[in-house]
């Protein structure tokens, strides 16, 4: 059975740029085109949304044709811990403060490592935490709870 | 003269005691980032941007300024002692700085490197002082449709020097451009693509795109191979180098300044073209080009100097014309605008002790960085072997805070995360992110000047041809980008990625 794509690369990329030129043009449309001499604010952008709708054609095109390399290992689990921690982080850093949310992204995120140990994600949650506060908190006026409303911070 | 005077007014801003910490700060972390793996110059100065809010406006630059020479210097520790380029630049270094270590002169490629470094560092340095005031002169000439093709130039350029195809990163600075495009437009006041939030009204952060495709991106990607990574760091014996070797490095050095001040100039490029080309040019011409690759001292001298003054002399374009030549520049700019300085050729005339003050810091970091690289080598050799898990997130840490901290909003938080996703999958479709974020910082800038251009020439486009200056720099890209398309070149140019 032979594949029809011959170039996963292209193809997804292709799908990609024509996705977000199509939103763009599609979004864009509600805005004053004007002309060349007074230039409305749709203008350039339908320039540029063509141009990727273009070029991700080309590169839709070119993946049935030329052949390209495989898309290799995906860090999926990697991807989902970075990525939940920082959410989760974003979601909790007011309402629980830094001493709660700081240790919450570190061990969430180095739990995406193949070397995670509790011991010493602990010590390097400790470490961190510390050092924020001192330097952002208290150094830099960063506006972050130490503890937060949550805990009545 | 006037350039002493000016050079009087650099140092007096230079030597102050803020100045001069924020200097050594600045190269002691680029340093420190070139050295640490998986973290490099454009992560790190975005990480760091939102601190150095809060310092003064030449201050900060001055930091920044050395955080990015610095990590050159760094990268080609690691790149000598454990084969791993610690940033782009130093890939080619990896080519003999590692055989020269397996033969056991570790310390001497050190040495060679650092002192190419300092050498290449002081004279793109005086390059700066000497070309900024005419380029400046040329650039005050210029107008709309000259800063317009001046744009285009640019973004053409990285794209020819994209790693992977040219389509995709054609397709990568188109949305690069779209992306910038997000917010109130600036003449009718329209929003565009904010989907109704208020929160995306000033456009998005150009802070939160460079964490996220850069910085977040690039920890997903090193966990995936996570495994592989063996540190294995060469004993240093002796620093210095016999007076056979000295008498090799002169020459090299030399070629690898010029080589890489010239290229350092071109807009896309940064110091990483400058090091390949230097390498490349020196295997031909030197008498010992049979023993390049197998740890030539020549083969670490030219590049070493060549990345270190194309890191330099990519301060030109930025500081005189305002238009960045790398995402590193574009960062410098965006932290200019941000401290309420608008980025261009009156720089020089309005903020002459700014300007003069950062290139003086230049020269007094390239010295700072000798101290700091040659004696202290032991400090840095410990680094190297800090291992990942226990750095990426302290990272994510720098990052989450350092994002909230600029708009106090945790919104900038979800988006950098947001692009932190699309970044990973970039990079796993071989779409490199810099040309994109270059793009993104001169979206707006391009829309503005084409508006303009066209409506002094009635709409009519022709402008931008019709104008000699303006014709020149676009012929000089499209130019660029045809004959990479070539096939004959286009191959030439993947070999010299992979290498």
């Amino acid at each position: 059975m032979g594949q029809p794509i011959r170039n996963v690369k292209d193809f997804w990329t292709g799908v990609i740029y024509i996705i977000f030129g199509s939103t763009a043009l599609i979004i864009g449309r509600n805005y004053n085109m004007g002309t060349a001499l007074k230039m409305g604010p749709a203008y350039f952008p339908a320039i540029l949304s063509g141009l990727l709708i273009l070029i991700g054609v080309i590169s839709l095109i070119r993946s049935f044709i030329k052949p390209g390399t495989p898309f290799g290992a995906f860090a999926l689990r990697g991807l989902i811990l970075i990525i939940a921690s920082i959410i989760l982080f974003g979601f909790i850093v007011r309402g629980a403060g830094l001493v709660i949310a700081l240790p919450v992204l570190v061990i969430i995120s180095s739990y995406a490592s193949i070397r995670f140990r509790w011991k010493y994600s602990l010590i390097l949650s400790a470490g961190l935490t510390i050092f924020c506060v001192l330097i952002f908190l208290k150094g830099l006026g960063v506006p972050l709870p130490v503890l937060g409303t949550w805990f009545g911070g | 003269m006037e350039l002493i005077t000016d050079i009087g007014l650099g140092f007096s801003t230079a030597i102050t005691l803020v100045n001069l910490l924020c200097c050594l700060a600045g190269v002691f972390l680029g340093t420190l980032i070139g050295v640490l793996p998986g973290l490099g110059p454009t992560a790190t100065i975005a990480m760091l941007l939102p601190i150095t809010f809060t310092l003064p406006p030449v201050s900060s630059l001055i930091m920044l300024a050395g955080i990015y020479y610095g990590s050159q210097y760094g990268g080609s520790t690691t790149s000598i002692l454990v084969n791993v380029p610690g940033e782009a630049a130093s890939v080619v270094t990896t080519l003999d700085g590692y055989q020269m270590a397996r033969n056991g002169r570790a310390g001497v490629a050190l040495t060679t490197a650092a002192v190419g470094s300092f050498f290449a560092g002081t004279v793109a340095t005086a390059l700066i002082a000497l070309f900024a005031s005419p380029m400046a002169e040329i650039a005050l000439k210029f107008g709309p449709a000259e800063f317009f093709s001046l744009i285009v130039l640019g973004l053409l350029a990285a794209i020819v020097l994209a790693k992977g195809s040219l389509l995709h990163a054609f397709g990568m600075v188109i949305l690069g451009l779209l992306l910038g495009l997000v917010g109130s437009d600036v003449n009718t006041g329209t929003q565009r693509f904010t989907f109704g939030m208020p929160q995306l009204a000033d456009g998005i952060g150009f802070v939160v795109v460079a964490m996220g495709m850069f910085g977040i991106a690039e920890i997903i990607r090193n966990l995936e191979r996570e495994d592989i990574h063996s540190t294995v760091v060469n004993k240093i014996t002796s620093l210095m180098p016999t007076r056979e070797d000295w008498k090799r490095m002169i020459a090299p050095t030399l070629r690898g300044t010029v080589i890489g001040s010239a290229l350092g100039i071109l807009p896309g490029s940064g110091s990483i073209l400058g090091a390949f080309a230097a390498y490349a040019i020196e295997k031909k011409v030197s008498k010992h080009g049979k023993e390049f690759g197998t740890g030539a001292i020549e083969g670490v001298a030219a590049p070493e100097s060549a990345n270190n003054a194309g890191a330099q002399t990519s301060f030109i374009p930025m500081l005189t014309l305002g238009i960045p030549s790398s995402p590193v520049m574009a960062l410098m700019i965006g932290a200019m605008i941000i401290q309420g300085i608008q980025p261009g050729p009156s720089v020089m005339v309005e903020q002459p002790a700014l300007f003069w003050g950062i290139i003086v810091s230049m020269w007094i970091g390239n010295f700072f960085l000798i101290i700091l690289n040659l004696p202290l080598i032991g400090i840095w050799v410990r680094m190297v072997s800090v291992p990942y898990h226990f750095l990426f997130p302290a990272i994510l840490v720098f990052c989450g805070i350092g994002v909230f901290s600029l708009n106090n909003a945790q919104f900038d938080i979800y988006l950098m995360a947001l692009f932190g996703v699309l970044g990973y999958i970039f990079v796993k479709l071989d779409c490199e992110p810099a040309p994109m974020l270059l793009a993104f910082i001169l979206g707006p800038l391009m829309e503005e000047y084409m508006r303009r251009a066209l409506l002094l020439s009635r709409g009519d486009p022709m402008i931008f041809i019709r104008r000699p200056i303006s014709a020149t720099l676009l012929a000089i890209g499209v130019l660029a980008i045809v004959a990479a398309a070539l096939p004959a070149l286009y191959k030439k140019r993947e070999e010299a990625f992979r290498e």
